[in-house]
């Protein structure tokens, strides 16, 4: 049994605060008129950064200069709206800001789910010594689908303007053709069918491990009612994977649509997740918690960190590629705005997703090394972070965005306390072998 | 000179492990071992350096994406940068998207081919190539451990009946 270290518990503690402290600063930050927002921006534009702030600005009007046709005869009206628009995207920072956390870190455990899952579908012989761990991971998932739930029940409720769609713009054509599928309603109730869906195949496949624990020599009823759940599953979080990533990310742009998407946002959970559950392996095993770990296991997954480090840049890839190359502006107008006001952690996220795992986990004895793992691996979950602040960010906050700041910073922050404490509470609650699974043996023993 | 080997033939893989154990650790050199399929950790077992074919093979991948890169960047950009259907040809940055298909594929395609041909080479095989195997029926269902004879034939010949083997031959090597 893992005994919940005290400095563990307490280092959490402290990320939670510290979090808490960043995230009330964000709150109070934001300018409550639009006056306030006006001083903001002028205060900015006179930092160091100030001319990049001005290019900014420039490209954004040309845009908006665009939509509304004849600038000159508007120019007051286009000033006050412009002013106003900025004025929400102020509003927003602190909101985004601790959705991209609350989406992250659900998304961690969501994806260990499913990687559990399918190791329990496709019989894997090499992993059940891991289960527990992955089990401990999955454990944050109901707490962190619930609080998303609960942020997108604030949104409908117009306490953010994080969803664009959410305010009824009659002027929106576009957006009144999608009304049929995004409106608050729908999307509350999809989501709470997907959320109910992956929270009850946690709880089922816990309880089912734990009686195969304590089942009799030979029986393994509870192992394969495991293994059908799993099945299903799998084709149950396919589709909901990918209809929640259109409605809880995609319909941030909400004029902007791309089809690989589900693949590209699974790819980016999947492999933070399996990130995770190295990381948590390295350290329950560094605690001694895990003799039955060698670095078989380790290399095993350190193989998928590094293989789902390049298929999520084959789909980011994928995806930038075909919208590049075919240049149609109502789909383009994503990567404009990405590549014009959010360059640094734009391409910076591709080299530490993608250059930095491949170069550092090619060579088969390092992906045995714990501190090489770990080292990959925190580069690849700050690189996914900054994934998912690029995806929801340019749409609610715009060229306001700063990365470095005490409200994103801060969200991370008390979401990685509350999943430490969580995951590191649920591993106390059960042995960390499962020793009921057919395949313990071969497992343990299992050797690369 | 001529010099001596002995064949000791075995007909099982777990034989022929132990087998290899034991006459390294009677400090006898194994010259050579034939076995009609892979022996998973029979390389470990005679003490075999790891292969660096996989570190060549990264080596190639290098040149292939240099060679796209310096291709593509002297066609496209230097040599006649054309307007192509609006893609801007003002440097290689500002289209390389358009260039990685191309710069991936003969990556890989320098990496494969380059180390097959490598692996050829080392291990020397070609298509007119003569055969090697001491006995035709290692490339069926027996394993054959070949070690060099230099005088103590007896005690060689009694040492390896002892681990197991089910034959035994002393042929001249040429």
């Amino acid at each position: 049994m893992y005994t919940f270290s005290n400095r563990l518990k307490t280092f959490s503690f402290a990320l939670m605060i510290v979090g808490l402290i960043g995230i009330t600063w964000g709150f109070l930050n934001t300018p409550s008129t639009i006056e306030e927002a006006k001083e903001i921006v002028a205060h900015n534009s006179q930092d160091s950064h100030g001319s990049s702030h001005e290019v900014i600005v420039d490209t954004h009007d040309t845009t908006v200069n665009d939509l509304h046709g004849e600038s000159t005869a508007h120019e007051e009206g286009h000033d006050a709206s412009h002013d106003e628009h900025v004025f929400h995207q102020l509003k927003n920072r602190p909101w985004s800001a601790l959705y991209v956390a609350i989406f992250f870190f659900m998304m961690l455990a969501l994806g260990t789910l499913a990687f559990y899952a399918i190791q329990h579908a496709a019989q894997a012989g090499w992993s059940i010594v891991l289960f527990r761990v992955m089990e401990g991971i999955t454990a944050y998932l109901p707490i962190g689908a619930v609080i998303l739930f609960l942020f997108l029940v604030l949104s409908g409720m117009h306490m953010n303007h994080v969803f664009a769609w959410m305010a009824h713009d009659p002027s929106d054509e576009l957006l009144a053709n999608k009304a049929g599928y995004l409106n608050v309603p729908f999307l509350l109730i999809r989501s709470a069918i997907y959320i109910a869906g992956w929270i009850w195949y946690r709880q089922y496949s816990k309880k089912q491990t734990r009686l195969q624990d304590e089942a009799s020599e030979g029986d393994n009823t509870h192992y394969r009612k495991l293994f059908k759940a799993s099945a299903a599953f799998l084709v149950f979080f396919l589709v909901t994977e990918s209809m929640m990533s259109w409605d809880w990310i995609m319909s941030i742009d909400h004029h902007w649509f791309s089809t690989l998407f589900g693949w590209y946002i699974f790819a980016g959970m999947f492999v933070s997740a399996i990130t995770t559950i190295a990381l948590v392996t390295i350290y329950l095993k560094s605690r001694g918690y895990l003799e039955y770990v060698n670095d078989s296991h380790l290399h095993d997954l350190a193989k998928f960190m590094f293989g789902f480090s390049i298929f999520w840049t084959y789909l980011w890839f994928s995806q930038f590629m075909l919208i590049w190359y075919a240049n149609i502006p109502e789909e383009v107008t994503y990567y404009v705005q990405r590549f014009e006001e959010y360059k640094v952690p734009f391409l910076g996220m591709l080299a530490m997703n993608f250059a930095f795992p491949i170069l550092l986990l090619m060579n088969s004895d390092y992906k045995r090394l714990p501190w090489f793992i770990v080292m990959a691996g925190i580069v690849v979950l700050i690189g996914h972070y900054v994934d998912v602040y690029i995806m929801i960010t340019p749409g609610s906050v715009g060229s306001q965005w700063s990365f470095i700041s005490p409200e994103v910073i801060g969200a991370a922050l008390f979401f990685l306390g509350l999943f430490i404490f969580i995951v590191f509470t649920a591993l106390t609650k059960a042995p960390l072998k499962a020793k009921g699974n057919p395949f313990i043996k071969e497992s343990e023993q299992y050797h690369y | 000179m001529s010099s001596k080997v002995i064949q000791a033939m075995y007909n099982d893989d777990d034989i022929l492990m132990s087998a290899v154990k034991e006459t390294r650790a009677a400090h006898h050199h194994i010259e050579e071992v034939y076995t009609p399929f892979p022996v998973h950790g029979l390389d470990k077992a005679m003490g075999l350096a790891p292969t660096r074919i996989a570190i060549v093979a990264f080596m190639y991948g290098l040149c292939g994406l240099s060679f796209a890169i310096w291709m593509m960047n002297y066609m496209m950009i230097q040599d006649w940068p054309q307007n192509i259907g609006g893609k801007p040809s003002f440097s290689f940055f500002y289209n390389m998207p358009a260039f990685v298909p191309i710069m991936f594929e003969l990556t890989v395609f320098f990496a494969a081919h380059l180390m097959v041909i490598t692996f050829y080479m080392r291990s020397r095989l070609w298509p007119f190539k003569e055969a090697e195997n001491p006995d035709p029926r290692t490339t069926d269902d027996m394993f054959v451990m070949e070690i060099g004879v230099d005088g103590n034939e007896e005690e060689l010949t009694s040492f390896l009946k002892s681990t197991g083997a089910v034959e035994i031959k002393i042929t001249e090597k040429h």
